[in-house]
């Protein structure tokens, strides 16, 4: 093996290790910290990283600051994002219930999303919680948007409005979610 | 005058109307083009010449903030607007009611790739753990209720209350006194024209010492054993003993200096930086 394969082939290894394990409270690894562990040709390196994953239906996901989308990133915008490894397709409901959560909290997580991206991300949550209580019984209304809010999808300020927070904008494909749910009802 | 004093307290009122129209816009998300911004303006200026006394131009000021701050919200509604996320709140609201929710799953599941991490722990990390568990004290022994400890009663002599410098060697007169003498002595010796400089003679061994004298000197002062002389423009300071205790009348207005004798200070003058 040539020094440059081997090279490459020890900082793939160490940016699979940085961004699957959990280091901190938050899942992923930021762009600076990558930089500094695998040098300045890291995006490189991660775009080697996502050809591998490609084959297991994972991608490695750039989520930019305050989760813009950035078409061509300069150095100093990819060193503030953070990277994560993210399922690339969609679950079937089948496979959601692996991951422990009911039919209803997914419903009551897309509706709350939803209605905070049509009211320019930010909500009350009353009306949040009202919207739920629709579908979901009332008692559970309370407990799943504090859950949202405990997983990072949902964030609430003091004056009880509520915002995406950082795994809405990690995991969720806002315009596609939006998209879909328009779809979906003409199809009723 | 009646007329211009009911004048202000009107436009002061419609001043509070449109902070509080401005304010329900900003925090409760309402549709930012309900405020006529151009209409608020011009009261505004209308009854700006009105305005005298700080607590008018602050309100002034106020109204301004507010009116800018519903200005931004227009401009990021048309912003969001023009977006492709833009959907008609209450068209989604709508169709989001008459969905079922298992619907709503399912086109959610679609549109979500959940992050993937792993936890795992590392064999260097469980060694640590090793380590720790086997120095960690058992819960019975941390635990354990200490007796209270006896505590007796006794009576300390006078010496070990100086010791503990509760009280003093000497009366405080005397100290006084003595260390007056000790300053003449000084400034006989190092001084130059019956002076010394203040550091030069409060400055001891230790810090401890050093405060302890700035205490006594700054006694010396008060009490008329000595002077200060301070020249601001070269940073010199002296203190000047006097031959007798002068008596301070109050024909003159008394003032306090604050000197600083700081540990910093006490370090620059060992190394000689601090006159």
């Amino acid at each position: 093996m040539s020094k440059r394969k081997a090279t490459y082939a020890s900082k793939l290894k160490r940016a699979t290790h940085m961004l699957f394990f959990k280091r901190h409270t938050k899942p992923g690894v930021k762009g600076w910290e990558l930089r500094k562990a695998l040098g300045s040709d890291y995006p490189k390196v991660l775009r080697i990283v996502d050809d591998y994953l490609k084959a297991l239906d994972l991608e490695v996901k750039t989520v930019f600051e305050e989760g813009k989308q950035v078409e061509k990133p300069t150095l100093e915008q990819l060193d503030k994002a953070r990277f994560y490894v993210a399922l690339r397709g969609g679950l079937v409901p089948k496979e959601a219930k692996m991951i422990g959560w009911r039919i209803d909290d997914f419903a009551g997580l897309a509706m709350a999303i939803g209605y905070i991206i049509s009211k320019k991300g930010k909500a009350s949550r009353e009306d949040v919680e009202e919207l739920l209580r629709n579908k979901l019984p009332g008692w559970k209304v309370g407990l799943n948007v504090d859950r949202y809010i405990r997983y990072g999808y949902l964030t609430e300020d003091e004056g009880g409005q509520l915002y995406l927070d950082w795994r809405t904008r990690a995991e969720v494909d806002q315009k596609a979610l939006i998209d879909l749910l328009l779809g979906a009802e003409t199809q009723t | 005058m009646q007329s211009k004093k009911v004048h202000e307290k009107l436009g002061r009122e419609k001043l509070h109307r449109i902070i509080e129209t401005c304010k329900s816009v900003e925090e409760r998300s309402l549709d930012p083009f309900l405020l006529n911004v151009s209409e608020n303006i011009s009261t505004v200026k209308e009854y700006f010449p009105e305005w005298k006394i700080p607590e008018d131009l602050c309100l002034d000021a106020e109204t301004l903030h507010h009116i800018a701050s519903v200005v931004k919200l227009q401009s990021e509604w048309v912003k969001h607007r023009s977006t492709s996320l833009y959907t008609d709140p209450f068209l989604l609201e709508e169709k989001l009611r008459r969905m079922e929710k298992e619907e709503i799953a399912r086109t959610f599941l679609e549109a979500w790739h959940p992050l993937i991490e792993w936890e795992q722990i590392s064999l260097h990390s469980l060694s640590e753990a090793i380590r720790y568990w086997n120095s960690l004290v058992p819960l019975n022994e941390r635990w354990k209720e200490k007796p209270p400890t006896e505590v007796g009663s006794g009576l300390a002599t006078r010496e070990e209350l100086v010791r503990e410098r509760i009280l003093r060697d000497k009366a405080f007169s005397e100290e006084l006194e003595s260390f007056w003498h000790e300053l003449r002595n000084v400034v006989a010796e190092k001084g130059k024209n019956g002076k010394i400089r203040y550091w030069d003679f409060i400055g001891a061994e230790s810090y401890g010492e050093t405060v302890d004298r700035a205490f006594m000197t700054s006694f010396l002062i008060t009490y008329g054993y000595a002077t200060l002389e301070i020249y601001p423009l070269e940073e010199e300071m002296f203190v000047v003993p006097y031959e007798k205790p002068v008596v301070k009348t109050s024909q003159k207005q008394l003032v306090s200096i604050p000197i600083s004798v700081s540990a910093g200070d006490w370090q620059k003058w060992r190394r000689g930086e601090l006159a």
